[in-house]
């Protein structure tokens, strides 16, 4: 019995979303008094794999093959779900974002196992085994027990915190064969965001909205996430408008993120856009309505015209860095 | 070529969720039903797709697992433009149930290209569209933000963290879908829901499946301390407290 933890990298280089993974699987592993083996795939050096050891990861096993250098849902799903079946695996974690929410639902037919998508807590019960997870678009939350013998978990990202442990792990390079015929994905181009932070990654994030009232207004909310190192998000409006590019909307039908602060500047706070944001660790409201239903979601708020209030927003936290 | 789009009834987004029966279930009064917004962005697509002629798409077919009070659901999708309709008449009980019903469907219909939405706004599991392909063996592209046709082929932009990338899969496949894909839904015109009447819906019952999971309970989020405001005049007083009291910055 194992707990089998996917762990991406990007070039070759893990990201605390790895490190969050591994925690959580650690700590089901706990529960179930087993250990972790954690799966890489890709180009990671001995250094980088280690780093997986100071979460708890006793066992690694790194598989590197020139036809898994980019995602292909089949393809990786074979890979995982031979080590799974090695290792003999009990429970699989991996994380609720794009390249896991292409992995984990073939996985679980693959492997005739249950999945809980988007858990953000450690298993409630083993048995039966029953996870806590996001429904209605963070409106409410389940109880889901899971029937099938192998569970499969995907981790909400910025759920869990990190965890370190020091404990002996075994490193081991594992030579699969993977036929390239049977490899159907084809990356004919790759667009990198460079500069930025990704939004999905941001440990702060300011954002603007239709309060903003223009495409030129955005220079000190800007400034201000430059200062604070924060990735710049915005509302549905802003981006069906075209103020802001898509890639930049966080909503419910936008991107679902859990940083642990989030400025919303000028957003009123509709159902939609809370669907996004809600799990974050706090939100800071500034608003000309008192009435703006982001208030009752924020736990700082400030009354007032964001084109007045950002520029002392931005003074302040110059003053601070002093 | 036929595209076959799969459909979810979901609250309307708007909806105060409200519990029943102990909060083992949702409350389900006064609720509007609609079709989950990604599937009708993934539906617009479809239908986008099809009238250009230079696609080679012949129908747009939509599926739905529910009961017969999801028929509303499917006759907007008629409306708004889909040919025909297949519903198999079963509770929607997990993805894994739900998968197994349309691969099952897809078997005996042959469809070349099967889209998804990327999540349903009720449960969330994000699974449906990955489990299909799985269950019939053939490729999928999740987070899919754009799907056109270049020389007969589909060419997809997948969203990856960071970035995009263009990719292309061997016909038949599973598009997972996502924010992008349709700039906003297609709205039903009245020709269309006058049409819609008279298009078929395919009734099947369900094959035979265990679900693998099930929601024992539901709870609500837990509530928020009230908001502590600060001077508009004096916004430095906020820094302060995220830096002293949050300690996020």
């Amino acid at each position: 019995m194992s707990v089998l933890v996917y762990t991406e990298n990007w070039d070759g280089k893990f990201k605390k979303l790895s490190f969050e993974l591994v925690s959580y699987a650690t700590g089901v592993a706990k529960m179930l008094s087993t250990s972790v083996t954690a799966v890489s795939i890709g180009k990671v050096d001995a250094a980088e794999l280690g780093k997986l050891g100071n979460y708890g990861a006793e066992k690694i096993i790194s598989v590197n093959n020139d036809h898994l250098n980019s995602l292909d849902s089949q393809a990786y799903t074979s890979v995982i779900s031979e080590i799974s079946k090695q290792e003999n695996a009990t429970v699989i974690i991996i994380s609720n974002n794009n390249t896991g929410k292409s992995i984990a639902p073939r996985l679980s037919v693959r492997l005739k196992a249950g999945v809980g998508s988007g858990v953000s807590r450690l298993p409630l019960d083993l048995n039966p085994f029953t996870v806590y997870k996001r429904t209605y678009s963070g409106n409410a939350f389940a109880h889901l027990v899971i029937k099938s013998d192998i569970k499969i978990l995907t981790l909400a990202q910025n759920s869990f915190d990190l965890v370190e442990t020091s404990n002996n792990v075994t490193i081991e390079n594992l030579n699969v064969s993977v036929d390239g015929s049977l490899v159907k994905t084809v990356v004919r181009d790759v667009q990198k965001q460079t500069g930025k932070i990704v939004l999905t990654d941001a440990d702060i994030v300011v954002s603007g909205g239709r309060g903003m009232k223009s495409p030129d207004n955005w220079s000190s909310l800007v400034d201000l996430a430059t200062l604070l190192g924060a990735a710049t998000a915005c509302s549905r409006p802003v981006s069906d408008e075209g103020w802001r590019p898509h890639e930049e909307h966080t909503g419910q039908t936008g991107k679902i993120i859990a940083p642990n602060l989030y400025i919303a500047v000028g957003i009123s706070g509709a159902t939609q856009h809370l669907a996004g944001i809600s799990s974050s660790k706090y939100i800071v409201a500034i608003n000309t309505d008192k009435d703006a239903p982001i208030f009752e979601a924020a736990q700082y708020g400030i009354v007032g015209d964001a084109m007045k209030v950002l520029p002392k927003l931005v003074a302040a936290v110059k003053e601070m860095k002093k | 070529m036929k595209i076959l789009v799969c459909i979810s009834n979901v609250p309307d987004t708007t909806t105060k969720i409200k519990f029943a029966e102990g909060n083992r279930s949702i409350d389900t009064t006064g609720i509007q039903w609609v079709i989950n917004p990604w599937d009708e962005l993934s539906l617009t697509r479809a239908l986008e797709l099809k009238d250009d002629v230079g696609s080679g798409i012949k129908s747009v077919t939509v599926v739905h697992v529910g009961p017969a009070t999801s028929e509303p659901t499917i006759r907007k999708a008629l409306a708004i433009g889909a040919d025909d309709a297949i519903r198999i008449n079963a509770e929607s009980s997990d993805a894994w149930f739900v998968a197994a019903q349309i691969a099952e469907v897809v078997k005996k219909e042959k469809f070349d290209i099967i889209m998804c939405g990327i999540e349903s706004s009720d449960y969330n599991g994000s699974a449906v569209g990955g489990m299909i392909a799985e269950f019939l063996e053939i490729p999928s592209v999740s987070a899919v933000s754009g799907i056109k046709f270049e020389n007969g082929q589909p060419v997809m932009t997948r969203e990856i963290d960071g970035g995009k990338e263009v990719v292309t899969v061997s016909v038949p496949f599973v598009a997972i879908v996502q924010k992008g894909i349709a700039k906003e839904p297609r709205i039903a015109a009245m020709r269309g829901i006058m049409m819609a009447r008279s298009k078929p819906v395919k009734l099947i019952e369900p094959y035979s499946v265990e679900p693998l999971t099930q929601i024992v309970v539901f709870e609500k989020p837990a509530p928020r301390a009230a908001c502590k405001y600060i001077d508009a005049e004096n916004p430095a007083g906020l820094i302060d407290l995220l830096q002293n009291e949050a300690k996020v910055i």
